[in-house]
């Protein structure tokens, strides 16, 4: 009897469900966690724990930093926002995979060398600083936190949409609690082979429905064909049947075209303040210009954010040697690029087929058109299809998520805890305390996820990865190419840097989710509001020019054995330099 | 410091050894990323300047929407797979010339 009322509840809160997409959905989660418990009996030491005791396989390596990589932003984010903004949208999935490149280029090679467990160990070693190394954990810990949140969003949407009954923060609150509990019982080792699983996945869930939708609807040409470009007078494509376009959405010739709604808000909101007659004279000067620069400069943040991601970073220390490291970086960017040609065809797909999107808001706006989206097909087919990608939305956030946990955490039980609190710690109480870590960050992560129901995925995104294209990038950079950077010139450059675009950061998302009202402000100060939105343009160069100057002030510094570490750093591995400097180092040396 | 840099007078530990290493790993990077950067940078120029251009249409696809959310994947697999390949190469170049340095003392 009292069971039965106690039913009730949840009876009605199940009511709407379609069965295929719970399905799908539940089986990635059980799969996923059942492959965490499996693993964690295969890993035993605190060794194991922090970096899959270094002997991961290439393919391996690569499918798990690409199912990391592939986040919520990538797997529904960007086609919610192609849907929303057109054209200016392509630069994120293409700067999402061509930050790799740069990562490889000067980043990858040398680091791998260098070999330590963590980009803090990296600090700390390059300049002989265990103060550094407590400024690098705090960014380790900032940079995490920002980016948890588009992914916790993704997880309210998926959520939400799901169970049609479920409040968006609920969704966040359950996903968050089951993996901060896979983390704490799994360790790397474990993530490692759930996220490569979860690479494939996600490849399936967002490459299938595509087909079947192009195979139904006509194809990607084909759609977005039927929006009118500028000096047009009519689409060429008339064969594609679209469904009338409403209010909110943007009109075709300013969603196909560069400098479009993305790129060009701030400015529109600035003439929309002005008096009537003085607008079209203000949107000439102004539009294009400004655009550009947002466009230069959200490029900046999403190529240079790539290479300095912590949770990224770490994975190429569980390659075997330098040379699988690149090879592992090579298959990275041919995974995340074929799949990065997918997400758009969505929001194309979705600015014909599912127009109504454009006037939901929060998680019932464009960013679940990747959910949505498949039921057009139809009947069965399309709750299957839907299924699929509600099951690939799953394997995007709780990859990411579980990485960044692990990152995070790490940085936590490995260097606060075991290096700072507790020297003397040993390896169980270290194990115990990566478990305690998970849960507090886990909880805090839900906590900030819940407060961002009305901000795009891709957007938060963008703004962690300015904060570290503006910090670690330029500390990594410089700290592998030049000698005479001091640990001062580092952290100044650093904490200028990054200090800079998180206020910006900051800022930016307290006007915009109505914690602090700046709408007037920002209206009449348009470039402000570009480069606060999208401050890497600026606070890169100024992290830069902070470490050149600084450094050369402080030049007498330079740690005296600037050209043994150099060496480590760029002498090929075959040379067995590590081995020496590592000898050289043993004294008290705490590596 | 109780670490003093190595003493110079074998190969590897050799000051123009590390400059060698260092300029022509540099090089290599900046070319790469220099082909990559002029397409990645010269796309919002050429939105910019030629606008009309980048509307033409190829198959239904906008030139410029083509090249960005297409061609661009594949044009960076080249670059990466140049570099990796050259890249392979120097080391075992550099490597070759430190054992015969060694041999020949």
């Amino acid at each position: 009897m009292n069971s039965l009322s106690l039913l009730a509840p949840a009876l009605a809160f199940l009511g709407g469900v379609d069965p295929w997409i719970f399905t799908f959905a539940f089986i990635t989660v059980v799969v996923t966690i059942g492959m965490g418990f499996w693993s964690a009996k295969q890993s035993k030491t605190a060794s194991d724990f922090f970096v899959a005791g270094r002997s991961v396989s290439v393919g391996w390596n690569a499918s798990a930093i690409s199912g990391e990589y592939l986040s919520a932003a990538s797997f529904m984010g960007i086609a919610g926002m192609v849907m929303a903004s057109g054209y200016d949208v392509l630069w994120y999935p293409v700067c999402y995979a061509c930050g790799y490149l740069f990562l490889l280029l000067f980043i990858a090679g040398p680091l791998r060398r260098f070999g330590a467990y963590t980009i803090p160990d990296f600090a700390e070693g390059r300049y002989d600083s265990p103060l550094f190394r407590k400024i690098a954990v705090c960014f380790v810990l900032f940079i995490g936190f920002v980016y948890t949140m588009p992914q916790m969003k993704g997880a309210g949407v998926t959520l939400a949409y799901i169970f049609p009954g479920m409040p968006y923060w609920g969704g966040v609150a359950l996903v968050g609690a089951v993996i901060t509990l896979n983390v704490s019982l799994g360790g790397m080792k474990g993530i490692t082979l759930v996220q490569a699983f979860q690479y494939w996945i996600k490849m399936f869930a967002i490459s299938v429905p595509v087909f079947v939708l192009m195979a139904v609807f006509g194809f990607y040409n084909g759609h977005l064909g039927a929006n009118a470009a500028p000096g047009e007078t009519a689409a060429p494509t008339t064969e594609i049947a679209r469904k009338p376009l409403v209010e909110k959405a943007p009109p075709d010739t300013k969603w196909i075209a560069p400098f479009g709604p993305l790129t060009t808000k701030a400015v529109g909101a600035a003439a929309a303040k002005l008096p009537a007659e003085q607008r079209a004279a203000f949107l000439a000067e102004h539009q294009k210009p400004y655009s550009l620069l947002y466009t230069y400069s959200l490029i900046i943040a999403l190529v240079c954010g790539t290479a300095g991601l912590p949770h990224i970073l770490v994975r190429f220390y569980t390659n075997p040697d330098g040379g699988a490291a690149k090879r592992t970086t090579m298959w990275v960017m041919i995974l995340i690029g074929v799949f990065y040609v997918f997400p758009p065809i969505f929001g194309v797909l979705g600015r014909n087929l599912a127009p109504d999107l454009y006037t939901g808001v929060g998680a019932k706006g464009t960013d679940k058109v990747v959910l949505e989206l498949p039921r057009a097909v139809g009947g069965v087919l399309g709750s299957i299809m839907s299924g699929i990608t509600c099951a690939g939305a799953f394997a995007a956030f709780m990859s990411t998520f579980s990485g960044l946990l692990v990152s995070m955490t790490g940085a936590f039980a490995h260097d606060i805890y075991g290096r700072m609190l507790r020297p003397n710690a040993r390896p169980a109480e270290k194990l115990f305390m990566f478990k305690i870590g998970a849960i507090v960050i886990g909880a805090i992560a839900i906590v900030l996820g819940s407060q961002v129901e009305t901000l795009q995925i891709n957007f938060m995104v963008n703004q962690a990865f300015a904060i570290a294209a503006s910090s670690y990038f330029p500390l990594l950079f410089m700290s592998v190419w030049w000698r005479g950077m001091t640990m001062t010139g580092a952290a100044t450059g650093m904490l200028g840097g990054g200090l800079a675009a998180l206020a910006c950061t900051g800022t930016i998302i307290l006007g915009d989710i109505g914690k602090v009202n700046l709408a007037d402000f920002w209206a009449y100060h348009p470039l402000l509001r570009i480069l606060a939105e999208q401050p890497a343009i600026w606070t890169m160069p100024l992290s830069i020019i902070l470490m050149v100057v600084v450094s050369k002030a402080t030049a007498p510094s330079v740690p005296a054995d600037i050209r043994m570490k150099m060496l480590v750093l760029h002498a090929p591995e075959q040379l067995g330099l590590k081995q020496e400097y590592i000898e050289e180092h043993a004294p008290g040396a705490g590596h | 410091m109780s670490h003093p840099n190595p003493p110079a007078d074998d190969a590897v530990h050799s000051e123009s050894f590390l400059r060698s290493l260092m300029r022509r790993q540099l090089a290599l990077s900046t070319t790469c990323a220099a082909t990559f950067l002029a397409v990645l940078l010269g796309m919002p120029l050429l939105n910019y300047f030629a606008p009309a251009l980048m509307a033409t249409r190829v198959g239904g696809f906008t030139l410029s929407w083509l090249i960005l959310g297409v061609l661009f994947f594949p044009f960076v697999w080249v670059i990466s797979w140049l570099f990796i390949q050259r890249s392979i190469a120097l080391e075992n170049e550099e490597v070759a010339a430190v054992r015969k340095a060694k041999e020949a003392r």
